[in-house]
């Protein structure tokens, strides 16, 4: 076990929904990274129930300007620390799926491109939860939201979530790894090597979504552990270049165990299931022959 | 002292290195470029201790550059046209988050269709978004407002980022004479930035940009209200200390011959050079024509238009158009005096403004048909 800083970065009191997974990792992220850290958000789930004015859950120095620029602000505050001499506090960026894989893209390409000494988290609860549970590039195959509803002609997204893992990867930066709330000894491992990492890391978390996901609060950790055993979700990382997959999962549980506990997947079909099923089994063995 | 013959692009570079900013986030588009290329040659030969992020987009290029003043340090940024457009959402967030960043505009048309000549439509698209707008007549005026915007900015009554505007070509392209004041006199003039209110420090942790619901918007919005009629007595008198250390005086407007003017001809930027010649010689000629420049746009300065304008007819020319309601220094100007008063769309895209436009503008005016009007439009 590592140690475990008990003070909470993320106070308490926030107003995020009962059983939220983005505020685990984030809490969780931050006990990793201790007090001499600087967060700043894209909009989202995570800065609307942190930072109701004139309250907020930040225990550390915190900004937030827009949905799609948290890799450009997050730049210009490391560039300004720098200027000021502070080269060792570490600086986190903090979005969700939609900010991140879809309309943030483009900023945090720039970032990671330029070699920011930036840790940039995403915390994927898989579509626009924020807005009301719409699809984003992030949305696994067959799972129904407002944009991608299953219906007489639909079984739900008919597309595989994006692989920001590899985009990131591509632009050769020190650091990457996928994650999950239900891991949190990995997670937070993870976040010291991306703390440690000479130039720009990328950590992509997956947080079951109580209310997206359509399953009881108190389920969160389990769907995590579900989505990691099934290997519908792959923890790795990708260390200078090097992949090694982080959890083996010998003893698999059927996709089907995951998805049946939520209420997005509740209308598939077996074949539909078995495509999923199909699909996380190809990832996991790329990633395990890629794996040294 | 030094006085070099520049382009207003690279005297606005010179100012803004002896303002000596700490971040300069950046992307290139013309004809701002020669800005950014300047301020890039200064740091690379180690004249400029600044970082220089060359941003993906003007859309990130406002936003580290938000990022950087909210951290709480000094920056600078330049953009046009296209690019402001880009960036409209975090120009708007840096007012609303009260950082003092100082943004040079090389005043550009917007699409489409596509053109990258000077009209000022770009500047005045984000009319409303809390920024301090000053719009310069000359290369010496650009370098000059250029190193008193930081000190407007970082005013702590006002705290609110400025926009140099500039006519793209006319003046970033063309060159004069403009005297670079001395580093150490800018120095003395514009010291460093202590951020009282907005800083990311570990020691002493703050949140920036939080969400304000109903209960709090309105005041916090309010409070952008105050500090740009704070900074109308704030750009006076740093335009007046300004003066007093180096010469040359700077305040909210120029009159030029509006004291007995029947006619009074209102514009902003390069175009007033060109007005008063004309004016020199209608006023030889008899006409009781003056200029009357409005050099800060935002905060809009009604109360020196209203004592500048006496019951003249006015004529107020825009390079800009608020489609089917007329220019904007036309329609705030309505807003804020009982004189009679006519709007001239001029120049849109770069289209040429002769002596003999100003000259039709001010016939025009005598006998008034229309409350707006185009000037210089083909048959």
């Amino acid at each position: 076990m590592i140690d475990i800083d008990p003070k909470e970065y993320l106070a308490p009191g926030h107003r995020a929904c009962a059983g939220c997974g983005a505020t685990i990792a984030v809490r969780l992220a931050l006990k990793a990274l201790g007090p001499n850290t600087v967060a700043v958000s894209a909009t989202g789930c995570l800065e609307v129930v942190t930072s109701p004015y004139p309250e907020t859950s930040w225990e550390i120095p915190w900004i937030h300007v827009a949905f799609e620029n948290a890799s450009a602000v997050a730049s210009g505050v490391e560039e300004a620390l720098k200027a000021k001499g502070k080269t060792d506090t570490n600086i986190i960026v903090i979005g969700g799926d939609g900010g991140t894989t879809d309309i943030g893209i483009q900023s945090l390409s720039g970032a990671m491109e330029r070699g920011q000494n930036i840790i940039y988290m995403c915390y994927d609860n898989e579509a626009y939860m924020n807005t009301g549970i719409q699809r984003s590039s992030s949305t696994p195959f067959g799972a129904s939201t407002t944009t991608s509803p299953a219906g007489k002609n639909s079984f739900g997204e008919n597309r595989f979530k994006k692989d920001m893992a590899t985009i990131m990867a591509g632009h050769g930066i020190p650091y990457v790894a996928t994650a999950c709330v239900s891991e949190p000894q990995d997670l937070m491992n993870k976040v010291k090597k991306a703390a440690e990492a000479k130039g720009p890391a990328y950590i992509h978390v997956l947080q079951p979504c109580a209310t997206g996901w359509g399953y009881d609060p108190s389920k969160t950790i389990k769907l995590g552990k579900l989505a990691v055993d099934s290997k519908a979700w792959v923890l790795y990382e990708i260390d200078n270049g090097r992949i090694n997959v982080t959890k083996k999962i010998t003893n698999p549980v059927p996709v089907k165990d995951y998805l049946s506990m939520q209420k997005r997947f509740k209308h598939l079909t077996e074949d539909k299931i078995e495509i999923i099923q199909k699909h996380a089994e190809e990832k996991y063995n790329q990633l395990i022959a890629l794996s040294e | 002292m030094v006085v070099k013959v520049i382009s207003s692009a690279e005297a606005i570079a010179e100012a803004a290195k002896r303002a000596r900013p700490d971040v300069i986030p950046v992307y290139p588009i013309t004809p701002q470029t020669k800005i950014s290329e300047k301020l890039a040659d200064y740091v690379a030969d180690g004249e400029l201790d600044a970082h220089y992020i060359k941003v993906e987009s003007e859309h990130s290029a406002m936003s580290a550059a938000i990022g950087a003043s909210g951290a709480g340090v000094r920056v600078f940024t330049a953009t046009s046209s296209q690019g402001l457009a880009y960036m409209h959402e975090p120009v708007f967030a840096a007012a609303g988050m009260r950082v003092p960043i100082v943004m040079a505009d090389a005043n550009r048309a917007l699409s489409s269709p596509i053109n990258i000549w000077n009209d000022q439509q770009d500047s005045l698209a984000e009319r409303d978004a809390g920024w301090i707008q000053i719009y310069a007549e000359t290369g010496q005026e650009a370098f000059d407002t250029t190193i008193q915007a930081f000190k407007i900015a970082e005013n702590k009554n006002v705290l609110l980022p400025v926009m140099v505007c500039v006519d793209g070509f006319i003046l970033t392209h063309t060159v004069d004479p403009v005297e670079l004041i001395d580093q150490e006199d800018i120095d003395e003039f514009l010291p460093p930035y202590e951020p009282e209110h907005s800083y990311l420090d570990p020691e002493d942790p703050m949140s920036l940009g939080t969400l304000a619901d109903p209960d709090h918007y309105m005041e916090i919005r309010h409070d952008i209200e105050v500090a740009l009629e704070n900074a109308k007595d704030v750009i006076t008198e740093v335009g007046q200390e300004f003066g007093e250390k180096f010469g040359r005086s700077y305040g909210l407007v120029e009159e030029y011959k509006t004291e007995d003017a029947e006619i009074i001809l209102m514009a902003m930027g390069s175009i007033c050079d060109t007005i008063k010649d004309v004016i020199d010689q209608q006023r030889e000629a008899g006409v009781k024509v003056g200029l009357l420049r409005v050099r800060v746009y935002r905060p809009f300065p009604k109360e020196a238009i209203k004592a500048a304008v006496g019951d003249a007819t006015l004529a107020v020319l825009d390079k800009d158009i608020s489609f089917s309601a007329g220019g904007a220094l036309y329609l705030d100007t309505k807003s804020a005096v009982d004189n009679p008063t006519y709007n001239y769309i001029v120049g849109l895209g770069g289209r040429d403004i002769t002596p003999s436009h100003i000259e039709e503008i001010i016939e025009k005016t005598k006998n008034p048909e229309k409350d707006v009007e185009w000037i210089g439009l083909k048959e």
